[in-house]
C-alpha cells in the first residue's frame, strides 16, 4: 500500500483577500477512506474541489499516485466526484447517466453494457436503467451519483457531502453501506463532511479543518481522546471547558490550577508551557459520573441539577457547581424523578479524563 | 339575491372559475374571435365590382391564393425570412445570455435592462433608424466610401430581403435574450462540473449537456420570434424595396389598394393556418425532448 497516494504539498487557496485554504500539506494513504471535516467556510470544500481541478491552487502542487496534477483539467485526472446535490442530469436515463462517463475511455460496446451492469448490481439499482433522475428518491439519486462516478473506475472518488440531503435513517443506512463498498472496491475515498459522527463513524483518518488550515489529522478515536487544540475538542462531540491556569511542571506532569476547584496534577500531552493563563481544560460529559452518595474518585463536587433531558439510552443532566454555571453531564444508569432529592447530587471527576489545551 | 348567488357559486365551481374570466373572456371575443371569425367569413365570399361583394359562400379565393404563382411565393418568402431572423437571434443571443448566466456573477439585472434598453423606444423609430444606417447614404456606405474602402455604395443593404433580416433581428433579439437567459440561468453549475468530471472537453460538454438543458429557452425563443416576423409588414414595407417583401404586405394591399377583401381575408387565413401548422410541429417535436427538463 502506498502511503503517500495523494500528496498535498503547501496548497494554498485564495479568494480575493480570503484565504481559503491556507498552505496545507498532508498524504492520503491508497485505499484510505480519508475525511475532510469541519464547519462551513472552513475550506473543506475548495480542498477537495482543488483535488477534483475544479478550482486551480494560488500555490503549492498535488500529486497522486506520483503525477503531478496541479495543472490538469478535470477531465484529465484520474479522480471522479459525488456531487453534493448529485447532479444526475435531468435529460439522460440512470442508465445513459452511467455512460455518460465511460464515453471517452475507448470502451467496446460489450464493455460498457458489462461495466454499467456490474456497477448496478454493486450500488442496488439494477432495473432502474430507464428511470429519469425526477422519477427518483433521494437515496436512489444519491446511488446512481455514485455508480456514475464508480464506474470510471478512478483512483480516488471525491464525495462532496453525499448524505447531507438525505433523512437520518437512511444518512444511518448509507454510511454503512458506503463505508462496506469503500472496503471491498478498495478505492480511495476523500469524503468532505461538517457532520462530526458521520466523519468519526466511517473514516480511516480525518483531518479537522478550520480558517482554511488543518486543525489535527488523526484517527477517529485520536480526535476524540487526544484533541490538540480547544476547536477540535469542541468541534468532534460535546465538552465542558473549565477555566484554568498552569504552575510548576515536573516534566510528564504539571500542576493546573483549575478555577474554584482547586490545584490538581495533570498529565502534559501537549507540552504545555508552565505559568501560562491562556489554557484550558475539557471533560467530556461520558467521562463524569453523576451519584446520590459521595464517591472516592480524584474529584467529587456537590452539585445541584438544573435540568434534566431525557434522551432514551442515557439522560443528559444540566448541573451547577461551586459557582460553575453550567456542566454537562450524561448518564446511562436509570434514574427516576425522586431520585435525586432537592436536585441534589454529586459530580465526580477522574483526573486523567481532564485533558489540558491551549486557547489558541 | 346575493344569498342566492352565493348558493350558486357554493354548488357550481365552474360558474364560479366562469365568472372570474369573464372580463378577460368578453376582450378575447370581442377582440379575437369576432374578427376572427369575420375574416374567415369574408375568405368566402367574392369581390365584384370595386364597391360591391358576392356573399354567397365559395372556396374559390383558397383555390385563387394557390393559382396565383406570387402568393405562394411570398408566402414562402416570408417562412424563410422569419426562419433566418429567427435563426440569427438564437446564434447572436445565445453567447449573451451564456455570458450572463454563467460569467457575470454581480448585476446580471442591469445587464439585462441594458441589453433590452433599445426596446423602449418605438418599433417604428428603429426600424427607421435602420434606414438611416442602411441606407445608400447611410452610416455604413458613407463611412465605407469616405474610408476610401468602396467607390460606390453597397446596394444590398437597403430595400432589400437584408434589410429586413437584419432590423427584424434586431427589432426581435429582446425577447430572444430573456427565455434564453432564464434556461440558462436555471442549469445548475454542478451538471456543467459533472460533464467535465466524467471526462468530457469543454465543448463536449455544451453539445451534450448545456444546450440539450436549455432548450426550453431555445424552443421559447424560436416560437416568440418566429410567430410575429412571420405577419410584419411594417419593416418590409419600409425598407424591403420589391426584394424584401412578404405576404403580408400583399395582404394589406388587398385591404387597401387593390381593393379584393375577400382575396386578402383567404391569404391572412392561409398564413395563420400555416403559422399555427409550424408551431404544433415544432412545439411537438420538441415536447418530446424536453419533456424532462421542465
Amino acid at each position: 500500500m502506498n502511503n503517500s497516494f495523494i500528496q498535498i504539498n503547501n496548497i494554498s487557496k485564495h479568494f480575493a483577500d480570503v484565504k481559503a485554504v491556507d498552505d496545507v500539506s498532508f498524504e492520503i494513504k491508497e485505499g484510505e477512506f480519508f475525511s475532510l471535516l469541519g464547519p462551513s467556510g472552513c475550506g473543506k470544500t475548495t480542498l477537495l474541489r482543488l483535488l477534483a481541478g475544479f478550482e486551480y491552487p494560488t500555490s503549492g502542487n498535488l500529486l497522486i499516485d506520483g503525477t503531478d496534477i496541479t495543472a490538469l483539467p478535470p477531465d484529465k485526472r484520474p479522480t471522479n466526484m459525488v456531487f453534493q446535490n448529485y447532479a444526475i442530469f435531468p435529460h439522460l436515463n440512470v442508465e445513459k447517466n452511467i455512460q455518460f462517463g465511460l464515453r471517452k475511455l475507448g470502451l467496446s460496446n460489450d464493455e460498457i453494457g458489462k461495466r454499467v451492469k456490474e456497477v448496478l448490481s454493486l450500488v442496488k439499482l439494477e432495473g432502474y436503467e430507464e428511470r429519469f433522475s425526477n422519477q427518483l428518491s433521494g437515496g436512489q439519486r444519491q446511488r446512481v451519483a455514485l455508480a456514475r462516478a464508480l464506474v470510471r473506475q478512478p483512483k480516488v472518488l471525491l464525495l462532496d457531502e453525499p448524505l447531507g440531503a438525505l433523512d437520518k435513517k437512511l444518512r444511518d443506512e448509507m454510511q454503512l453501506e458506503l463505508r462496506t463498498l469503500q472496503k471491498n472496491i478498495g478505492i480511495t475515498f476523500v469524503f468532505v463532511t461538517h457532520d462530526q459522527q458521520e466523519a468519526i463513524s466511517m473514516s480511516d483518518r480525518v483531518a479537522v479543518m478550520n480558517d482554511g488550515k488543518i486543525q489535527q489529522l488523526s484517527a477517529p478515536n485520536e480526535l476524540y481522546k487526544n484533541p490538540k487544540n480547544i476547536f477540535v475538542s469542541d468541534f468532534i462531540g460535546e465538552t465542558n471547558f473549565l477555566k484554568a491556569e498552569t504552575k510548576s511542571s515536573d516534566g510528564e506532569f504539571i500542576n493546573v490550577s483549575i478555577e474554584k476547584l482547586g490545584v490538581f496534577k495533570i498529565k502534559n500531552n501537549l507540552n504545555i508551557a508552565t505559568n501560562s493563563s491562556d489554557v484550558v481544560c475539557s471533560v467530556r460529559p461520558e467521562s463524569m459520573m453523576i451519584s446520590k452518595v459521595k464517591s472516592d474518585w480524584d474529584i467529587c463536587l456537590d452539585a445541584k441539577i438544573s435540568q434534566t433531558s431525557y434522551l432514551g439510552e442515557m439522560t443528559r443532566f444540566y448541573v451547577e457547581t461551586k459557582g460553575i454555571e453550567q456542566l454537562i453531564t450524561v448518564s446511562s444508569q436509570h434514574f427516576d424523578n425522586q431520585s435525586f432529592e432537592n436536585n441534589k447530587c454529586f459530580i465526580s471527576i477522574s483526573l486523567e479524563d481532564i485533558s489540558l489545551l491551549n486557547k489558541k | 339575491m346575493i344569498g342566492f348567488l352565493k348558493k350558486i357559486y357554493a354548488k357550481h365551481d365552474n360558474v364560479k372559475a366562469y365568472s372570474l374570466l369573464s372580463p378577460a373572456l368578453i376582450l378575447v371575443i370581442l377582440a379575437m374571435i369576432v374578427p376572427m371569425a369575420l375574416m374567415l367569413s369574408f375568405s368566402m365570399f367574392t369581390q365584384v365590382s370595386m364597391m360591391e361583394i358576392d356573399y354567397t359562400f365559395t372556396f374559390q379565393r383558397y383555390i385563387d391564393f394557390f393559382q396565383k404563382k406570387l402568393l405562394v411565393t411570398l408566402l414562402i418568402k416570408s417562412i424563410k425570412i422569419s426562419f433566418l431572423v429567427t435563426l440569427i437571434t438564437l446564434i447572436t443571443a445565445y453567447p449573451v445570455c451564456y455570458y450572463i448566466a454563467f460569467y457575470v456573477k454581480k448585476n446580471k439585472m442591469l445587464w439585462l435592462v441594458l441589453l433590452t434598453l433599445p426596446f423602449w423606444t418605438s418599433y417604428l423609430l428603429r426600424v427607421f433608424s435602420w434606414k438611416i444606417i442602411l441606407g445608400t447614404k447611410g452610416v455604413i456606405n458613407s463611412s465605407l466610401i469616405n474610408a476610401g474602402i468602396l467607390s460606390e455604395p453597397l446596394t444590398f443593404l437597403m430595400y432589400s430581403e437584408t434589410a429586413v433580416v437584419i432590423t427584424l433581428t434586431h427589432a426581435w433579439a429582446a425577447f430572444a435574450l430573456l427565455p434564453l437567459y432564464v434556461s440558462l440561468e436555471k442549469i445548475d453549475f454542478s451538471f456543467i462540473e459533472a460533464g467535465r468530471d466524467l471526462g468530457l472537453s469543454r465543448f463536449e460538454v455544451f453539445w451534450k449537456i448545456t444546450f440539450p438543458l436549455s432548450l426550453p429557452g431555445v424552443i421559447g425563443a424560436i416560437l416568440i420570434i418566429f410567430i410575429p416576423t412571420v405577419g410584419d409588414y411594417v419593416t418590409p414595407a419600409l425598407l424591403g424595396g420589391t426584394d424584401g417583401r412578404m405576404l403580408s404586405n400583399m395582404i394589406q394591399a388587398y385591404f387597401g389598394k387593390i381593393n379584393n377583401i375577400p382575396l386578402g381575408a383567404a391569404s391572412a387565413t392561409i398564413m395563420l393556418t400555416t403559422v399555427v401548422l409550424i408551431t404544433i410541429i415544432v412545439s411537438n417535436v420538441t415536447k418530446k425532448l424536453t419533456q424532462r427538463l421542465t
